[in-house]
Parts: C-alpha cells; sequence; structure tokens
C-alpha cells in the first residue's frame, strides 16, 4: 500500500502527458468567435463599386448568404480566392464580400484582377465593422442564415475541403428549414 | 564540404552515444570494470565530435554560406561578425545543437572531475546522459538537419531577426542553456543512485557541487534574458510572465528548491527520496521547457517556427524519459532507508518548508502557463492567463518563503533553539520595520506594496549579518580566535549562502522600488523641447540620420541636466533593417547605481516632431544586480574547499582541530 | 526690487529657458486609464502582448475604439463586456472568474495549503515511525551474544593472528 505512495508523481506526469498530446492538434491562435448563434452585428456600408449606394445587413435577410473578409494587401486572400469564385460560378450560395481596412482603388483593381466571386463588396476602410464582426484576421468568412443569425465562422482561408465538408453542408441546411 | 562533415560527425556522436549508453550501464550491473571505463573516452570522443559539428555550422555562418538552408534562413552578409556567429544558435535547428553542445560540455566536464567517484557511479552517470544525447541528436538528424542545404544556393541570407542584433543574444543563450542542460548532470546523479542502490549523503555531496553550479549558469541565463528585453523592447518591462520565460523559471525554482534539499542529505542523510525526485523533476522541467517552446502548443514571442512533426517527437522523447525515471523511482523508492531525527523546530524542517514553497511556486507557474491549454483541452473554450494573474498569485507564495529566508539559517540542525541568536533576529526584525516606514517616504510616498517589499528585503539581509555576527562571536568563544581569524575559518559554504541570500534582497529592493516610484513620460517634442521626469530634464537637441551596416537608422540626441548640471547625452535610434523590412527601437540607457535614464524614440509626427517616451526607473539594476549576487553565492559555495581534494581537507581538518579528542578510548 | 524682477522675467526667453514637451496624448489623464485597462487586455493577432505593448493594426484599431468609448463615457466593465462579446474571454489578461476557472484563481492557495498540510502530516508520521525502539529482543540477544564473542576472541591465542 505504501509503496502506490510513490507512483503518484509518475500518474500526474502521465495526466499532464495527455493534455500535451491533446494541445498538439489545436491551434493555440485561433480564437474562435462567440457571435457564434448570435445576430449578426448590424452595417450599413458603402458599396465598392458605387460608392453612392449603400448596403445594409438587414437587405439580405430572408437568404442564407457568405461574409467573406478580404482585402487588396491580404496574401492569405490570393489562396482562396480562385475557391471563391468557383463557388460564385456555381450560384449555390450568395458571397458579399466586406472589404477590411483597404482603399477604393486598389480594392477594385485587385478584384478586375483576380475575378470578382461576390454579389456585391462593401468598403470597410477604417476596419470598424469588422470589430463588431470580432475579426481579427484576413481572411475570415461568415455563414450567415435566414433570420440574420451567424452560423459558422471560418478563421483562415476557404479551401475546397473546408468548403465541401463544413460551408456547403451548412448551407444547405439553412436552405431547407 | 563542410556542412556534410558536420552532419556526418553527428552521425558518428549518435553512434558513440549508443555505445556509451549502453556497455558502461551493462557493465555497472556486471561489474565489468573494462566495460565500465569505457564510459569516460566515449563521452569525450562524443563531445569532439559534437564540437566538430558545432564548428561546422558556426563555419558555414561566419563564411556567409548560403547553400545551407539555415544560413540563408537566418543570416545576411551584411550581418555583423558577431551576429553571424550568434546566429549559428538563432533558430530552433542551430539552438539545438547548442543544447547537445552543452550537454556534452557537461558530459565531458563530469568525465574529468569524478576521480573520486566510484566507478559503477561513473559509468551510470554517463550512460544515462548519453541516454539524453541519443534522444536529442536522433531529434536533430530525423526532424531538425541544420545542415540541410539549399540548391540552388540563395544569393544572400533572409537576415537575422534585427530584435536579435544585439550582444544579449550572444551571451544569453549560451548562459540559458549551461544552467537548463546542467540540471541534467543532477539527474543523471539521481537516477545513477537509484539504479545502483546507493542514496546516501555521500553521494548528495557528489551531486552538490554540479547542481550548484547548474543553476548559477541559469541563474545567470535567466538574468541576462530579463535585462536584453529591458533595453530592446523600448518600453522598460523586465518581465512578461510569457510561457518561454515562465519555462525557463520553473526549473530555477524546482532547481532552488534542490539546492537546499542537498544540503539537508548531504548534512543530515535526510530527505534523500525527496531530493532524488526533486532531481528528476528539475530536469524533467527543463525538457517540458523545450517541449513548450518548440511545439506549437503555446504562443509566445519567443516561440521557434513550429512543426507538428517536431511536437511528436519531442512530446515521445519527454515521455519516455520522465516517465521510465518516474517510474524508477516508484520501484526502487520503497527499499530506500530513513535519514536522521529532527524535531519539528530544526533546519531540517525550515528547509522542508523551504522545499514545499519553492515547488509550490513552481506549480502556480506551471498551473498558469498551462491553464490555457487545459481549459481549452477540456471543451470550455479558450480564455488568457497573463501578467495580471501572475502578479496576484505568485507573492503570495513566495512572501513566506522570503520571510523563512530570515529564520532559517539561523536554526540549528536536528534541533534549533534560537538561543542568543533570537535577540539578534528581533533588531533584525525591528529594522525591517523601521526600513518599511522610512524608505517609501524618502523616496516620495508611502504605499503598503513598497513598505512590504522594503520589509521583506531588510528583513532577509539583517538576518544574514545577524547570522554572520552569531556566527563570529560563536567562532570566537570555541577557540578564542580573533574576529579576523574567524572570518577566515567560515566555509566557502557558508558564505556562498550569505552572498546568494543577500542578492535575494537586493532583487527585490530592485523590483519593490522600480514599480512603486518610476516615471514614464510620453510627449512630443521638437528639438529644442524638454521634459521632466524624476528630476532630470531631458532636452532634445536634434535629430540626424545614420547608417549601420545592414539598416538605415534616425538617430537623437538628448541632453540630460539635473540641477542644472550636465548628467549626460544619449543617443536612442530608430532603425529601419534594410532586408527584413523591419523597424526597430534602440533605446538609449544611462545606467545608475540609484536609478536608469531611459530614452526611447516612438514614431515620427506629420510636424517634423516625434514621440519620445522617457522613463526614470530607480534602483531597476538592483533587479539584475541581485540575481548576478545570487549566481556568484552559487559560485563561491562550490568552491567550498570540501569540494576540493578530500585529503588535504581533512589534513586541514585535523590541524585545525581545538577540541580535544575524546579521553579514554574505553 | 520688484523692477529687478520684472527686467529677468522678461529677459528669461533670451536666455534660453527651455519650452516644455507637451504630452503625446490629447488627454494625459484619459491615455493613463487607457492604457492601464490595456494591460489588461490582449492582442489577438500578436504572440503573447498585451494591447498596451503591441505595436500591431489590430492592436492600434482597438485602443482608439476603447479611447471613443471612454471619451463617451462607458466604464472599464461595459468596455471589458464588449470586447468579450466580439473576441470572447480570450481578449482578458485578467482571466475572469468563472465556475471553469475557480482552480485557476484558488489552485495556487489550495497547493499551498495541501503542500504545507502534507508536509505536518509526514512529520507527525515520521516521529511516531522513528520514535520505535531500534532493536528487537530477539536482536537485542543476538547483540549481546556478539559482543561477548568479540571481548573472548581479543583476549583468545588468535588475538594477534586477527589483529
Amino acid at each position: 500500500m505504501k509503496s502506490l505512495r510513490f507512483l503518484l508523481p509518475l500518474l500526474l506526469f502521465i495526466v499532464l502527458l495527455m493534455f500535451l498530446w491533446v494541445g498538439l492538434s489545436l491551434n493555440p491562435r485561433e480564437v474562435p468567435s462567440p457571435l457564434v448563434g448570435k445576430p449578426a452585428p448590424p452595417f450599413q456600408l458603402a458599396r465598392l463599386d458605387d460608392p453612392a449606394k449603400t448596403l445594409a445587413e438587414k437587405d439580405l435577410r430572408g437568404q442564407v448568404w457568405l461574409l467573406n473578409v478580404w482585402a487588396s494587401w491580404c496574401v492569405s486572400c490570393m489562396e482562396e480566392h480562385p475557391v471563391l469564385v468557383q463557388l460564385s460560378k456555381q450560384g449555390v450560395v450568395p458571397v458579399y464580400g466586406l472589404n477590411y481596412k483597404d482603399q477604393r482603388a486598389a480594392a477594385q483593381a485587385w478584384l478586375d484582377r483576380n475575378g470578382d466571386p461576390y454579389t456585391l463588396s462593401m468598403a470597410d476602410p477604417d476596419g470598424k465593422v469588422g470589430i463588431e464582426y470580432g475579426v481579427y484576421g484576413v481572411p475570415e468568412t461568415y455563414v450567415i442564415d435566414k433570420t440574420g443569425v451567424i452560423r459558422y465562422k471560418q478563421i483562415g482561408p476557404v479551401t475546397q475541403k473546408v468548403l465541401s465538408e463544413r460551408i456547403l453542408p451548412l448551407v444547405r441546411q439553412l436552405q431547407a428549414s | 564540404m563542410i556542412p556534410e562533415l558536420g552532419h556526418f560527425a553527428l552521425i558518428v556522436a549518435l553512434c558513440i552515444a549508443c555505445v556509451q549508453a549502453l556497455v558502461p550501464l551493462l557493465g555497472a550491473q556486471r561489474g565489468d570494470s573494462n566495460w565500465m571505463a569505457l564510459a569516460r573516452p566515449a563521452a569525450q570522443g562524443q563531445f569532439v565530435f559534437v564540437a566538430m559539428a558545432f564548428t561546422c555550422l558556426a563555419w558555414s555562418f561566419v563564411s556567409n554560406d548560403f547553400s545551407v538552408l539555415n544560413v540563408a534562413s537566418n543570416s545576411n552578409s551584411m550581418l555583423p561578425l558577431r551576429y553571424r556567429f550568434a546566429a549559428t544558435w538563432g533558430s530552433h535547428e542551430g539552438s539545438l545543437l547548442l543544447w547537445v553542445l552543452m550537454l556534452n560540455l557537461w558530459m565531458t566536464a563530469v568525465s574529468v572531475f569524478s576521480r573520486r567517484l566510484p566507478g559503477e557511479m561513473v559509468a551510470r552517470i554517463l550512460a544515462v546522459m548519453a541516454m539524453i544525447s541519443i534522444g536529442f541528436l536522433l531529434f536533430l538528424l530525423f526532424t531538425s538537419n541544420p545542415f540541410e542545404r539549399l540548391l540552388p544556393p540563395a544569393a544572400d541570407g533572409r537576415d537575422l531577426n534585427p530584435l536579435l542584433q544585439d550582444p544579449g543574444m550572444v551571451i544569453h543563450p549560451p548562459m540559458l542553456y549551461m544552467g537548463y542542460v546542467g540540471f541534467s548532470v543532477a539527474f543523471a546523479f539521481a537516477i545513477a543512485a537509484l539504479i545502483g542502490g546507493r542514496l546516501d549523503a555521500t553521494w548528495a555531496r557528489w551531486s552538490r557541487p554540479w547542481t550548484t553550479m547548474a543553476w548559477a549558469f541559469l541563474t545567470v541565463g535567466i538574468a541576462l534574458g530579463s535585462g536584453w528585453a529591458y533595453y530592446v523592447l523600448g518600453w522598460g518591462g523586465w518581465w512578461f510572465w510569457d510561457p518561454v520565460e515562465n519555462a525557463s523559471f520553473m526549473p530555477w525554482l524546482v532547481g532552488t528548491a534542490l539546492i537546499h534539499s542537498l544540503a539537508v542529505t548531504e548534512k543530515r542523510g535526510g530527505f534523500k527520496l525527496w531530493t532524488v525526485l526533486l532531481a528528476i523533476s528539475t530536469f524533467s522541467l527543463s525538457l517540458l521547457g523545450t517541449f513548450l517552446v518548440r511545439s506549437g502548443v503555446l504562443t509566445s514571442v519567443h516561440a521557434f517556427a513550429t512543426d507538428p512533426r517536431r511536437g511528436i517527437f519531442i512530446l515521445a522523447f519527454l515521455a519516455l524519459v520522465i516517465g521510465a525515471s518516474l517510474l524508477l523511482f516508484a520501484w526502487r523508492a520503497p527499499k530506500v532507508g530513513l535519514g536522521g531525527l529532527f524535531a519539528l523546530v530544526s533546519r531540517e524542517v525550515a528547509l522542508l518548508v523551504n522545499n514545499v514553497l519553492l515547488v509550490a511556486a513552481a506549480a502556480l507557474v506551471l498551473l498558469g502557463t498551462l491553464f490555457p491549454l487545459f481549459h481549452e483541452v477540456l471543451g470550455y473554450g479558450k480564455l488568457s492567463v497573463g501578467l495580471p494573474w501572475f502578479e496576484i498569485t505568485f507573492p503570495v507564495v513566495m512572501v513566506p518563503a522570503v520571510l523563512l529566508m530570515g529564520i532559517g539559517p539561523l536554526l540549528r540542525w536536528k534541533e534549533g533553539k534560537l538561543g542568543a541568536s533570537a535577540l539578534r533576529l528581533k533588531w533584525a526584525g525591528g529594522l525591517a520595520i523601521v526600513g518599511a516606514v522610512v524608505v517609501p517616504v524618502m523616496m516620495g510616498g508611502w504605499s503598503i506594496l513598497v513598505a512590504m517589499g522594503i520589509l521583506l528585503a531588510v528583513w532577509v539581509a539583517a538576518a544574514g549579518f545577524a547570522n554572520l555576527a552569531g556566527r563570529i562571536a560563536q567562532l570566537r568563544t570555541s577557540t578564542g580566535a580573533s574576529a579576523s581569524a574567524a572570518l577566515r575559518h567560515l566555509p566557502r559554504g557558508y558564505w556562498g549562502m550569505l552572498v546568494a541570500h543577500l542578492g535575494v534582497a537586493v532583487f527585490i529592493v530592485g523590483v519593490t522600488l522600480v514599480r512603486g516610484y518610476e516615471v514614464e513620460k510620453d510627449v512630443r517634442m521638437n528639438p529644442g523641447d524638454t521634459v521632466t521626469a524624476g528630476g532630470y530634464q531631458f532636452r532634445l537637441e536634434g535629430l540626424k540620420p545614420v547608417q549601420g551596416p545592414n539598416y538605415d537608422a534616425t538617430r537623437a540626441v538628448v541632453s540630460v541636466t539635473r540641477n542644472q548640471r550636465s548628467v549626460t547625452t544619449l543617443y536612442p535610434e530608430k532603425r529601419f533593417f534594410t532586408v527584413q523590412q523591419m523597424p526597430m527601437t534602440e533605446a538609449a540607457i544611462d545606467s545608475g547605481l540609484t536609478r536608469d535614464l531611459y530614452v526611447s524614440l516612438g514614431e515620427p509626427l506629420a510636424d517634423g516632431a516625434w514621440i519620445v517616451r522617457v522613463y526614470y526607473k530607480p534602483f531597476v539594476d538592483w533587479i539584475w544586480g541581485g540575481a548576478f549576487l545570487m549566481a556568484l553565492g552559487g559560485i563561491i559555495a562550490v568552491t567550498d574547499r570540501r569540494y576540493r581534494a578530500a585529503r588535504r581537507y581533512e589534513r586541514s581538518l585535523v590541524a585545525d582541530a581545538t577540541i580535544p579528542v575524546a579521553q579514554g578510548t574505553g | 526690487m520688484r523692477w529687478v524682477l520684472a527686467a529677468t522675467l522678461c529677459l528669461l526667453p533670451v536666455l534660453g529657458v527651455a519650452r516644455e514637451a507637451t504630452p503625446a496624448a490629447e488627454d494625459p489623464a484619459l491615455e493613463q486609464r487607457l492604457m492601464r485597462l490595456a494591460k489588461e487586455l490582449r492582442c489577438l493577432v500578436c504572440q503573447n502582448e498585451s494591447l498596451a505593448d503591441s505595436h500591431a493594426d489590430l492592436a492600434a484599431d482597438l485602443r482608439q475604439q476603447i479611447r471613443d468609448q471612454m471619451k463617451a463615457g462607458r466604464s472599464d466593465e461595459q468596455i471589458k463586456a464588449w470586447l468579450t462579446q466580439r473576441y470572447g474571454d480570450f481578449v482578458l489578461y485578467r482571466t475572469p472568474i468563472k465556475a471553469t476557472t475557480l482552480a485557476l484563481w484558488f489552485g495556487p492557495f489550495v497547493l499551498l495549503l495541501a503542500g504545507l498540510a502534507g508536509l505536518l502530516l509526514y512529520l507527525r508520521r515520521r516521529r511516531a515511525r522513528v520514535g520505535q525502539p531500534g532493536l528487537t529482543p530477539e536482536d537485542q540477544a543476538r547483540a549481546r551474544a556478539l559482543l561477548r564473542e568479540a571481548e573472548q576472541g581479543s583476549s583468545g591465542p588468535d588475538a594477534a593472528a586477527r589483529g
């Protein structure tokens, strides 16, 4: 009985080891959003193509849509852009762009160069709307349902895998309800 | 050619390590003295090849060989020579090679300075160290090869991170690793003792100087890191409770407990199992630190670039080494006997309480560092634990420990009645209270936190002097010697303790006063403007562009005066490193015994003015001064003559004895 | 006397009395409050830096947001709530006290008390164990016999040989 006491350090170590093992598969830099399951924060921003006109979040109620945060200076956005362009061609779900902390001319030029998957893009030059949405990096993508509630946030580029395994199934499910 | 030579040398070192790990260990089990004798030459041979590998990598850096991937990623032809050399350990791969080099240095030292140890002990110790070496060499060769080629070679390198282009980079990692890795010796001693079943006071005496040396190096390494952050980061902070900082602090805390515990085991034969467990834990924490820094499990400004394969490898290595040692501990522990008797009030108990407090402190740091991970793994979401939490909880554990520092050394072994020392302690306590009341007021304003800090510091220092006075008085009455003769008679181990404890007091003074009374001024300055902080006037005389070896900079000239008399001129710079396109602030500091004057440039403004940050930091250098005193105390203790030629010591004992030998041998 | 003083005062600008630099912030008191709060908040894009220390763009944006909210009269608690609604508890460096963080906030004290209690228990158990007499009666008899043997042997004929 007494000798079991000496196993205590080993047992504590094994517990620690298990935590560290699981920890290896986590990403410490990823900040999950507390807004999932909450109504999408309202906004009213000037459109990228026509600054005179604005786009508000309530205009988009009644449909399932994606909000993609992008910028012309963002390197990772290049990674996901072809995926988004292809998605927009399929016409499954509309993608709206939030042009984050960017300049209109540079943003427009970037779209002209690389293709425009967005039904519409809005300009958020000072990043205020981004902060409302809990944006901390670019690119980020939100799935928003018909009632205007955020259902999913993708941190980082949207890859083909993420699209087919996470986003599209969710979109279909939301569209059906 | 040279990188391939280095690569080959590592492979040879690995082969030697395999032999060194197996043969002497088997030899010790079988009592085969030839096999055991292989340990020393094997260790030295391994060192030769590891040193060769390190030299090859360093050569590649210094000679700008951009066909080596590591050199191309971390160096540049415009980088000054000393930083090209330091860049050898500026990456994950290179720093691992430094780790292995340090391990081999310690291993060779053990092989040379262990003539008095029994053969099986040396064989086992070197075998254990070889096993650790195998782990790291495998790690290097399979996942982190520093000699990987880049073909076609790059035209020039990506440059060393500007934050690392500093003398701190040249000295901090080597010192830190000497400490970190040095605890592997204590670990090997413990494992060897567990395997051999010989765990007694003699084992503790052999182990002690090695452990204290490693501890001293780690103290210096951490202090250097802190000082470096202070002047490089541009806002005068010196400790951030960052995971990587904590990773080096935990082994330090447990290492401190270990050197105290070893004192008991050596002098009284007690706490043997506890000491062994501490020795295993200290090095385990070093290894854990290595894992945390390189696996990507935690974020830190110091963390290396991560790769999941590396994380898995280190974790597996960790599991193997620590798991096996703790299993060995659990198996052998019941067979180890009890040490000597001691009363409830005695130095033994004081040291035990010290140990509990230090281990609790280390556990606290571990809790804070890993809690976000625990929380997330359990599915409760992500959160942060940082400086605000540590600053509240850490002192709660450390304050009792510091208070105990005053009493512990005055208690006697086995049964400690304070006796005459009680009066001296009361004086020390009184002085502490006086200091706690007076010093804050003198500095500019009384506050409870500052008062507490000064109370602790004066208590420790005064109790130390009380201890010294008591020892001298005791020696004088028992031997009739003069005070100066008595002073010379005191063993170095004792002086070491006094100096190290004084270092703690100095450290606390530094921390308390700088936190309580530092002044920061964030101002907009045009040439000709002045700002006042801490009684000093800082005047911006002008700015001019300068050219560095691999950067462009704007240098400001700031003249400092006090009471109309000129104190100094400071030259803070804002540097822009051309290769990495990264700006960096080079603060200008005037260091003094009682204060630092710290000026750093912020951003330039539209109208030609600059944002300038000016700090008056009283007694901040006492923080690192205290730490260096602690390390110095350790080094003094290691040079105690009882660790040197035993025969000379025994002869001197007989010569010095004035107490008559017991009458009648009946 | 008064005119000497007046003349001296007029001469001061000529004597080159330095101009005091203006604070970098528009409202130093507000800025101090901002920095105190920002030290307890985390920069989300950095690798473990506080919002006060970080040079990142997002950090500067968030500091500006906080500044605006402070000017609008929001309290520190309200601002922290606003931030956690958008970024979660991750943004707070001063870990909130919740059911799941009780172990964190009370852990150190529990550890300390447990350690000291464990020590006390150990010491008491040790006294009980060590307090027992060393030799059993059989061992004592054996010891006596051995000692008698040794005494007899030292005075016998083999004494010299045994040395």
